[in-house]
């Protein structure tokens, strides 16, 4: 073990840590804002609607991230037409080509688990609802939403910390990420050991800093379903 | 009887030892994505100047050979951690490099260069390439050299393979590229992807960052192996078999001054 091959080079893991935190950041943000209204519609939607959504869903969640993340890379980059066109200098750069591919990829995930939590939603409360006489977007926003995030939460946890891991794959398209600081101290030092050591601590520090909001979310939000708390009151 | 059963047993045991030692089987990481030193070939097969070469060192040597495909950014660590005996994949002997292996003679030396798309820039300047994107390959001669000379005016943009550096050069994600001018010229320029760029500034081979040529890495301290691929590196210079792969692959002197 040699540290000092580190702390020389930790500029490089800083560039690293803030390009992870930002494409897992930015693409968590886009792929969850996009798949609440695409979960509902893929509820309550017309088969015309659910359609296509079906289809984007099963192509992202049915291939693999890497595979996705080259088709948009490389195999974007094959075609004159995109090239001349006005989507190219977005598409250009490789930072964006992963921001698009890490955020529709979440997405497509985030849709299925939204959409569980919302089928699962107890047939007696939707009954209540309407016959309250609530519309359906009504019903959405006070009683299946709220109760479908709560429900939700453990998964989508898994699949923020899915996607933080999953953004390693953009050093693969020579984006300095964490990973990629890690291969570029290794390269330049031949000491693998302590180059993806320290990327590991790096990714296990924002895992459990993930874990540790999430923890406090559940606990706010799942109250209801704590066991009970002895006070004073009741001995 | 028991003597001579027991001095069999260390006669063999000694012969077992000394086998070991021999060389007659050794496994050579290759590189397998840095044309037209070492690609592989549409059926899969591994071929290239320094596939060649790595063959026929192995018939100067009588040894036994078997080839291990490795990905540039792990070769070395794969070396040291014995995955195979020795490199051959164009690796420049540096004094960086000398910490961590032994190096044999060299068995070839060129120049590195710069590429462009044509007429980007009329004449080579540090001033025009300002602010432009030049790829290279990660962790060779040419990423150290620019990450030296030109880290603070151009964006260095890094790549696993040269492979990828020419795919990413065509769709204009970088405006020019540093390696080899081998490798530019027969692995991109000559192909029909490569026509509209063009080699531009001047060559380059200052021996501070190119080193003395291209050599065959081995782990420190088993001299015996590098002394063999010595003595083979100028057999083949000798009788004229080296000569055939270079004509094979180039219509210049590879091997330098």
């Amino acid at each position: 073990m040699n540290l000092s091959i580190i702390t020389e080079n930790f500029g490089i893991y800083a560039e690293g840590l803030q390009n992870t935190l930002m494409l897992v950041s930015i693409s968590l943000a886009i792929g969850l804002i996009l798949a609440i209204p695409l979960a509902v519609l893929r509820c309550y939607g017309s088969q015309r609607v659910q359609l296509p959504i079906r289809a984007f869903v099963y192509f992202f969640r049915g291939t693999p991230l890497l595979v996705q993340m080259f088709l948009v890379y490389y195999g974007f980059g094959q075609f004159e037409v995109l090239k001349t066109s006005i989507f190219w200098p977005f598409f250009r750069e490789a930072y964006l080509c992963a921001l698009f591919t890490f955020s529709l990829n979440t997405c497509a995930y985030t849709v299925e688990i939204i959409r569980g939590a919302m089928v699962a939603t107890p047939h007696g409360e939707i009954e209540a609802a309407r016959a309250a006489g609530m519309s359906t977007p009504l019903m959405l926003r006070r009683i299946v939403l709220p109760s479908a995030f709560r429900r939700a939460l453990p998964a989508y946890s898994n699949e923020m910390i899915f996607m933080l891991h999953g953004t390693a794959l953009a050093s693969v398209i020579t984006i300095v990420d964490i990973t990629g600081a890690a291969r570029i101290v290794n390269s330049r030092f031949y000491s693998p050991y302590e180059a993806f050591l320290t990327a590991a601590v790096l990714y296990m520090a924002i895992t459990f800093t993930i874990v540790f909001f999430v923890k406090r979310l559940e606990n706010r939000w799942h109250r209801h379903l704590q066991p009970q708390q002895q006070t004073a009151e009741d001995n | 009887m028991r003597r001579i059963l027991g001095v069999a047993i260390l006669l063999c045991l000694l012969g077992t030892t000394v086998q070991a030692n021999d060389w007659k089987k050794v496994r050579i990481g290759v590189e397998g994505a840095y044309p037209p030193f070492s690609y592989v070939q549409p059926d899969g097969q591994l071929a290239g100047f320094d596939i060649d070469i790595a063959k026929a060192l192995c018939e100067a040597m009588g040894s036994e050979c078997v080839l291990v495909a490795q990905d540039w950014d792990g070769i070395i660590p794969a070396l040291l951690a014995k995955k195979y005996d020795a490199i051959i994949a164009s690796m420049s002997i540096t004094e960086e490099r000398k910490q961590k292996v032994d190096f044999t003679h060299k068995y070839y030396q060129t120049p590195a260069k710069f590429i462009q798309e044509k007429g980007m820039m009329n004449a080579f300047s540090t001033e025009a390439m300002k602010g432009k994107k030049v790829g290279v390959q990660r962790a060779t001669i040419h990423d150290r050299y620019l990450t030296d000379n030109y880290g603070q005016s151009v964006e260095i943009v890094r790549y696993a393979s040269q492979d990828e550096a020419y795919l990413d050069l065509t769709a204009g994600r970088v405006d020019m590229l540093l390696a080899d001018s081998v490798a530019l010229s027969d692995g991109f320029l000559k192909k029909p992807e490569g026509k509209n760029y063009e080699f531009i500034g001047p060559d380059l081979s200052d021996p501070k960052w190119f080193g003395e040529g291209a050599g065959i890495a081995i782990r420190k301290g088993e001299t015996d192996l590098a002394e063999k691929f010595n003595k083979a590196i100028d057999t083949i210079r000798a009788n004229g078999v080296y000569k055939q792969i270079q004509d094979k692959y180039f219509d210049f002197n590879v091997y330098g001054e």
